[in-house]
């Protein structure tokens, strides 16, 4: 495992790396949005090291203002994490792409093959942040609705589950889907014997799906 | 309209692949099983991901304001709030 980074605006962003550089496969990973990446994470991170074992080298990027990034998520768009993911992969040297979920919406500029798990619309991801913060609003005796957040967010930033949610990053989201040009492979949790752990409200780690993810990435990454 | 054994089957799908119940917990579910307030991993929180994932999976829009705590009472009455919403559609 080694800790690197990659350059990105000025700042030096985590991306943390398994295998060696000059591996014949090297799969640049793209993670979910939001609290996703963190129900993700070791999952990804496990199926990381199996890869590793099996020949292969892989890097796990922090989208800036996301994770450890130093910069502030509310000053985040989409097309910065487009560009950080294109930065991300050229300093892996990376062949392929694989995504996840809202990484899906970030990861077609690199022009590689790509593969993408259960990828997911900007406007779902959005509407699932609103209504966290909906129902917390309600538990706490406040009255907020979905159109006063949305008018509240062409202001400034508005805070959806943790997350502080800017402007640009709100219009984008609305609208962004992922890139059907870019010929990715779509692949579903049930395909490597795994479960939507995105959308569970707890982390938790998927021995089976990880193995899973590995297995797949690894064929697919020596053929594709 | 759709069959009810399919929405059933659908929502058990659903609760197993968003909350992590158990599968077996899931098939012996019946219209009387209570959810809010018995399933503890069923919080505020989860219900806002599962009333997005339900949109996603059944292709209908669900209006925040046709959401009562009813709806999560028992498996039935979420079955029923479905099947309604699968009926509107077609």
């Amino acid at each position: 495992m080694r800790h690197r980074t990659y350059s990105f605006g000025g700042n030096d962003e985590q991306l943390l790396a398994f295998g060696p550089e000059d591996a014949a496969q090297r799969i640049l990973i793209v993670p979910p949005l939001f609290d996703e990446m963190n129900r993700m994470r070791r999952t990804l991170v496990e199926a990381m090291r199996m890869l590793e074992a099996a020949g292969v080298t892989s890097g796990l990027l922090d989208l800036p203002g996301c994770n450890e990034s130093r910069l502030k998520l509310e000053d985040q768009n989409i097309e910065r994490w487009k560009e950080a993911v294109d930065a991300a992969a050229l300093a892996i040297g990376a062949t392929h792409i694989f995504s996840v979920r809202g990484g899906a919406l970030v990861d077609d500029q690199p022009k590689l093959p790509t593969m993408r798990l259960a990828p997911v619309k900007g406007a779902s991801l959005l509407k699932m942040l609103v209504r966290t913060r909906v129902a917390g609003d309600k538990e706490a005796g406040l009255t907020t609705s979905a159109e006063s957040l949305a008018d509240a967010a062409k202001a400034g930033p508005v805070e959806l589950a943790g997350n502080m949610v800017g402007p640009q990053l709100w219009a984008d989201l609305n609208i962004a889907v992922p890139n059907a040009s870019s010929d990715a492979k779509e692949i579903k949790p049930n395909d490597v014997g795994g479960s939507p752990l995105w959308l569970r409200a707890e982390p938790q780690y998927d021995a089976a799906m990880a193995s899973g993810l590995a297995q797949m990435l690894a064929e697919w990454s020596n053929s594709a | 309209m759709a069959d009810k054994n399919e929405t059933e089957n659908l929502m058990r799908e659903l609760l197993v692949d968003v909350l992590g119940v158990d599968g077996e917990q899931a098939a012996a579910m019946d219209s009387e099983t209570p959810l809010f307030g018995a399933l503890p991993e069923l919080d505020s929180m989860a219900v806002a991901g599962l009333l997005t994932e339900m949109e996603d999976r059944l292709e209908i829009m669900i209006d925040d304001e046709d959401v009562d705590g009813e709806l999560f009472e028992t498996f039935g009455s979420l079955v029923e709030f479905a099947d309604t919403k699968l009926a509107a559609k077609a």
